[in-house]
């Protein structure tokens, strides 16, 4: 059995949820638009996930919309009030360290004429609200800030962010992904709009998300359809997923306590694996030392193709990835670390392990130890590479 | 535990080169992998028939899925595009008609592929769907041709040192084409039937004039076209168009079939002849290497190649220096261009070869 480091790109589907999950792939099977008890039955389940999810992140439920992922959440959420509030501006703000799905969609409106700004980061990843608070013109209609990022787990400081964006009359986008598989949302306190959420960060069956809309956010609906999901998200649901949606939220944020106690032990796993890899030469973290996802341990090793690696550790029952499992096709660096000011030659060497609720202590030192077994052939057959640092 | 690279690009001839290493060897020592050289073509221009479009990396992995085997793509793109397109294209500026096919296996697949294999999977050798044989005997390892003489591609891999012999596998070597066919539709690989790639895989539709203009800036300006007493007898669009021995798309019209006989870049002049004009018994070659490590003697007799599925001539070979030498063939042989490989014989066994070079004068 493989240890598995990469609950960033996927956590497992917990036992519980496909138990919540079962009777709604072989029982309640209807079509939840319909009218007769079998539609209504379905229509139960997504009734109850919508509350449940709705409830943990202090909304309301006619402000969730359930989507097919994160991605599309981030599409609804981007190009759907960018388009709705055109009257008033096309200016949208983002991060430069933004999931591809908030990336690639301002992409798409910037080729429509939107106006759009992107705000650096500091070497940890961070956003500055001030440069926030800077880029703010009467035109601008939407800021879309991450929680915690995909790949070096930084968090913002969103609380900053909303009290700006609140004052200033523009629509707050937060893609929380990440974020909810480890830390509490309450969207009053972060002043968001708009919150995107993913089922299978946190447990939950791929294929799921969440848009939370503040109710009276004007959204332009990106699927045309039937008016399910109050007209925001055309389609017949994914009942069963929606249900695994909700299930694993209540597992994840239903105890505080529990939630609280798992992230320190996560904390503290995550520290002894950093120190352990940061006993070899060339290895450096990446991202902040304090503010950053509890599960999340991101290195970049000179000398090393990240990609190589992984492979390498793969063949020894360790599965971990490089920057973000979204992009790893890709032979460019990760967008993340280039936009943190590391050499794009140590980006290549980037290295991803997030841990996940079945992680141990022995998975850590089993890791470590595949890890020394593989570093010292990778760096013998690459060859010294010219030295790069990462900035402080 | 010692494992092995199965070089997979999603044809049936390493498909079932990886489908026979998996049985052989047991499938948690062989890794499939396939190797991405050069970015995606844009959508609607896809090579379907090549062995780097997504589609192959598609099919390589079902393959391998189908094995059981672990499979990783290995990201070449760098190393391909300087040690194979843009030697192609170099090789074009410089009159030359390039190789890469060999430069393929020089550099990236018994080279890159080794180290990075070694790295990555800890793998000690790697195995392709090449039609060829290594024999191990007197001491050293050497490359012979194919079972299949059909199907021989020895004449890609005369550059193969000692080194790279001793961690290369061709499982295939002994088969025949239709043994090999068979053998896939027996194990039900998806690729039992694709047809066989013969375009070059990055030069899309076979047109390479882009390729030029897009990584060198070459737009090709018209030149003369001049016979074998220098008279004009048309214009050409840029000499780095046209390679020795072709015959299509020179718009001469000379009432009998005529040649490029030479490419002349410093003059932006292309060449022609009648069909014997452009015969040779004798040429010289550099860039020699052995597959031995040294020539069998500084004079000595074989066969020589010069280009892909051509007959074998008997040759003799006088080495000058120890990287070049002046072939002389029994009889003439037809266009060697230079750029291409002369690829030496003993029999079955490939000793090497070199560049054909430029023709003096």
């Amino acid at each position: 059995m493989a240890i598995y480091l990469d609950h960033a790109a996927t956590s497992p589907l917990r036992p519980a949820v496909l138990e919540a999950m079962q009777p709604y792939l072989t029982t309640h099977t209807g079509n939840p638009s319909s009218l007769h008890a079998s539609g209504r039955r379905a229509r139960q389940g997504i009734d109850e996930a919508r509350e449940t999810i709705a409830a943990s992140i202090g909304a309301q439920p006619r402000e969730i919309v359930f989507t097919g992922g994160g991605t599309e959440a981030d599409n609804l959420a981007v190009k759907g009030v960018a388009w709705a509030a055109t009257s008033r501006g096309r200016h949208v703000i983002t991060t430069a360290v933004e999931h591809k799905a908030v990336l690639n969609a301002v992409a798409v409106l910037e080729r429509s004429t939107f106006e759009i700004t992107v705000l650096p980061v500091d070497g940890h990843g961070r956003v500055d609200p001030l440069d926030v608070a800077a880029a703010l013109t009467d035109r601008t209609t939407l800021v879309s800030v991450m929680a915690a990022n995909n790949e070096v787990g930084t968090t913002q400081p969103i609380e900053a962010i909303g009290e700006i964006v609140r004052g200033h009359g523009a629509r707050l986008h937060v893609d929380a992904v990440q974020w909810a598989a480890h830390e509490p949302i309450d969207v009053d306190s972060w002043q968001a709009d708009l919150v995107s959420l993913s089922a299978h960060k946190l447990g939950g069956p791929q294929g799921v998300g969440a848009l939370y809309v503040r109710r009276g956010t004007q959204l332009l609906p990106q699927l045309q359809g039937g008016s399910q999901e109050r007209q925001r998200r055309a389609g017949t649901e994914n009942v069963a997923g929606i249900v695994g949606f909700g299930a694993a939220f209540s597992l994840v944020h239903g105890d505080p306590e529990a939630r609280r106690a798992e992230s320190q032990r996560l904390i503290e796993l995550g520290r002894a694996l950093t120190t352990g890899l940061l006993a070899h030469d060339g290895v450096s973290v990446t991202g902040h030392p304090d503010e950053r996802l509890p599960n999340n341990v991101s290195v970049v090793i000179d000398g090393v193709e990240g990609g190589d690696l992984v492979a390498a550790l793969d063949l020894e029952g360790v599965e971990v990835s490089t920057g973000s499992a979204c992009t790893s096709g890709s032979t460019e660096p990760s967008h993340v670390l280039l936009a943190m000011g590391i050499d794009p030659h140590l980006a290549h060497g980037s290295l991803r392990l997030t841990l996940g609720p079945e992680t141990s202590r022995e998975d850590v030192d089993a890791t470590l130890a595949a890890f020394e077994r593989v570093l010292p052939r990778l760096r013998t057959t690459q060859g010294a590479q010219p030295k790069a640092t990462v900035p402080a | 535990m010692s494992r092995i690279v199965a070089a997979m690009s999603g044809g049936v001839d390493s498909s079932v080169a990886a489908a026979l290493l998996a049985r052989e060897r047991g499938n948690d020592e062989v890794i499939g992998v396939w190797m991405r050289t050069h970015a995606d073509m844009p959508e609607g221009y896809e090579l379907s028939r090549s062995c780097c479009s997504p589609d192959a990396a598609d099919d390589a992995r079902r393959v391998a899925q189908l094995l059981d085997i672990p499979f990783y793509t290995l990201n070449v793109e760098r190393e391909f595009g300087e040690r194979v397109i843009d030697a192609f294209v170099d090789s074009y500026l410089d009159g030359a008609t390039p190789n890469p096919c060999q430069a393929c296996n020089q550099y990236i697949k018994f080279d890159e592929l080794l180290k990075r294999g070694l790295a990555a999977y800890g793998a000690d050798a790697v195995a392709t769907g090449h039609y060829a044989r290594l024999e191990h005997r007197d001491g050293r390892w050497r490359l012979m041709r194919a079972a299949d003489a059909d199907k021989d591609q020895t004449y890609f891999l005369w550059v193969l040192s000692q080194d790279q012999l001793a961690r290369t596998r061709f499982p295939l070597g002994e088969l025949t084409k239709p043994q090999v066919r068979a053998m896939a539709a027996e194990l039900t690989l998806p690729t039992a039937q694709k047809p066989e790639s013969q375009e070059i895989c990055f030069v899309p539709l076979g047109d390479y004039r882009e390729l030029l203009e897009e990584r060198r800036g070459y737009a090709g300006e018209p030149g003369p076209i001049v016979d074998a007493d220098g008279t004009t007898v048309g214009t050409h669009t840029g000499y780095a168009h046209y390679t020795v021995g072709q015959r299509h798309g020179l718009g001469v019209a000379l009432g009998e079939a005529v040649y490029v006989r030479e490419v002349q870049p410093a003059t932006n002049t292309v060449v022609i002849g009648r069909r014997d004009e452009v015969a040779q018994r004798s040429f010289s070659v550099d860039g020699a290497r052995f597959t031995a490590g040294d020539p069998p003697g500084e004079r000595f007799t074989g066969s020589v190649r010069i280009r892909h599925r051509a007959a074998d001539v008997a040759a003799e070979v006088t080495m000058v220096g120890h990287d070049r030498f002046v072939i002389e063939t029994a009889e003439p042989v037809w266009a060697p261009a230079p750029g291409q490989a002369a690829v030496l014989y003993d029999g079955e066994e490939c000793l090497g070869g070199g560049r054909i070079a430029r023709s003096e004068g």
